[in-house]
């Protein structure tokens, strides 16, 4: 069975241009609190969920609605809306997080399909099993923290479909679990749908020497001819007494394309590609570019070459923790 | 296709160094009358907007002697052509190319903004809501060009073609309907 491509789309020429370029499967969002990438002119509204649904089901693909922060005390309204409202759109399922959420979801929506975001960190088989037992998940996206063979010992325990991260942003921490943008910033992925929130990042270019701010941090400084990062604290150039350096992680994005026969081996099922903060052009070319990697798998000839480098942040790339390498 | 580091085409100087006489309130003008045709067959752009749909944008590219000040102005929008830095809530800067690739989908401005072809300052928020609100817009500026030279339509696509394919430069919207 082909490996299904998993793609973002952060807007509907996103989403039309992921499904054109042969994308099995599309997650977006609403545009509001209840998504992981809370941009600023990014995301659908309810017209646009259900144009952009019917227009993938038109041409054979599926989508995916991500519901996956934590729903505010008080204002649990808005993520149960988002919820029916996905249902209604048509959607194919939710990616869900949050326990309370995917309790509803199970209740008021037994007919939609629920998925595990990876925002809920679900590490383990045993943690796979309890959210396919409790709330009826059939398939989770695990976190990348992982290599291949734990993967593998996962899918080996369990019945529950994954999901692996294969290209874009990669996040160092344990997703769900990390708060580090909350320090400089107040706001955080989890609560708020946003890592590093663009209202509190501000660059400055003098002569060629780009300062990154976040929160009022400066937290890179890249020369002339450097390749710039994200203004992400994990992925900050830091000075500690006499050293200067990258404490977390280097500025790369995660390319598992070379290890895609691995995890169709260890047992997964679909493949996702980060980046709904991406453009259609982002979208196409990396879709095209994975959906002729599995189809080759597929067919059993060699995998293409790779040419996703200039799409990637600190145009360099890492397998990030499917084969670990830490220093 | 997003380019390497040093790809992107520049404006050569020949072509630069004479726009420095061009009058700039007659294409103001004009530029204004034709962001206002876009506004009406594209109003999901500045819906996309947002908060910032009242905000002033500094578009400079960085190889032509102006910049563009834009104003969506709620979907009435105003363009000043001005020399100097312009003033604005958020400067987008890259050469020409960059820019129009940008609007036609034919590179990924996170992209361009690792390999330091494209420069955000100030309100970082804002420069973010623009760059999405067109992606999505699926803009074709020669197109929208089109629609006012009538029976002219025809000869300027195939000058269109042939300037995109001796330059480099993205002056129509990317062809995304090659199916998988």
């Amino acid at each position: 069975m082909v490996m299904e491509i998993v793609c973002p789309a952060g807007t509907p020429a996103s989403l039309r241009a992921a499904v054109t370029a042969g994308a099995h499967t599309v997650y977006c969002g609403f545009a509001d609190e209840t998504n992981a990438r809370n941009f600023p002119g990014l995301n659908f509204d309810r017209a646009e969920m259900r144009e952009g649904i019917g227009f993938a089901h038109a041409h054979g693909a599926r989508v995916l609605v991500a519901i996956n922060t934590f729903p505010r005390a008080g204002d649990e309204a808005l993520w149960h809306r988002a919820v029916a409202d996905a249902e209604s759109c048509g959607a194919d399922a939710v990616i869900l997080a949050d326990l309370g959420l995917l309790d509803h979801a199970a209740r008021h929506h037994p007919g939609l399909r629920r998925h595990l975001s990876v925002q809920a960190a679900a590490a383990n088989a045993d943690a796979l099993n309890f959210y396919a037992e409790s709330f009826g998940v059939k398939r989770v996206v695990l976190p990348r923290v992982l290599s291949v063979p734990e993967i593998a010992a996962i899918n080996a325990e369990t019945a529950v479909e994954t999901e692996v991260f294969v290209f874009g942003g990669l996040c160092v921490m344990a997703e769900g679990r990390c708060s580090l943008s909350s320090f400089a910033t107040g706001r955080s992925p989890n609560m708020n749908g946003v890592c590093s929130p663009a209202s509190h990042v501000a660059y400055h270019d003098a002569g060629g020497v780009l300062d990154a701010r976040l929160g009022g941090y400066t937290i890179h400084r890249v020369g002339k001819d450097e390749p710039a990062p994200y203004p992400t604290l994990c992925k900050g150039c830091f000075s500690a007494g006499e050293k200067t350096g990258h404490l977390f992680e280097d500025p790369v994005s995660l390319n598992a394309e070379q290890l895609i026969p691995q995890l169709h081996k260890a047992g997964v099922t679909a493949l996702k590609i980060e980046g709904r903060q991406r453009s259609r052009s982002y979208v196409a070319q990396v879709v095209r570019n994975f959906r002729a990697a599995v189809d080759a798998l597929e067919a059993g000839k060699p995998l293409p070459e790779g040419m996703l480098a200039r799409l990637s942040e600190g145009q360099a790339m890492t397998t990030g923790a499917y084969r670990k390498t830490w220093r | 296709m997003s380019p390497s580091p040093g790809q992107i085409p520049q404006c050569p100087a020949a072509l630069a160094v004479p726009l420095r006489a061009l009058p700039l309130a007659p294409l103001t003008l004009a530029l204004t009358a034709f962001s206002r045709g876009i506004a009406r067959r594209h109003p999901g752009l500045f819906r996309r907007l947002g908060d910032y749909g009242h905000t002033r944008f500094v578009l400079d590219p960085t190889d032509l002697p102006f910049v563009i000040e834009l104003e969506p102005n709620g979907g009435a929008p105003r363009v000043r052509l001005t020399r100097g830095k312009g003033q604005g809530a958020a400067r987008i800067a890259g050469p020409l190319a960059a820019l129009l690739g940008l609007v036609h989908g034919a590179y990924d401005g996170d992209a361009l903004f690792f390999s330091r072809d494209l420069v955000i300052e100030g309100d970082t928020s804002a420069a973010l809501a623009l760059r999405n609100a067109i992606d999505d817009s699926e803009l074709d500026l020669a197109q929208e060009i089109a629609r006012h030279c009538g029976p002219l339509q025809a000869p300027l696509h195939q000058l269109v073609a042939r300037l995109e394919r001796q330059s480099g430069v993205s002056l129509t919207r990317r062809d995304e309907a090659l199916a998988w």
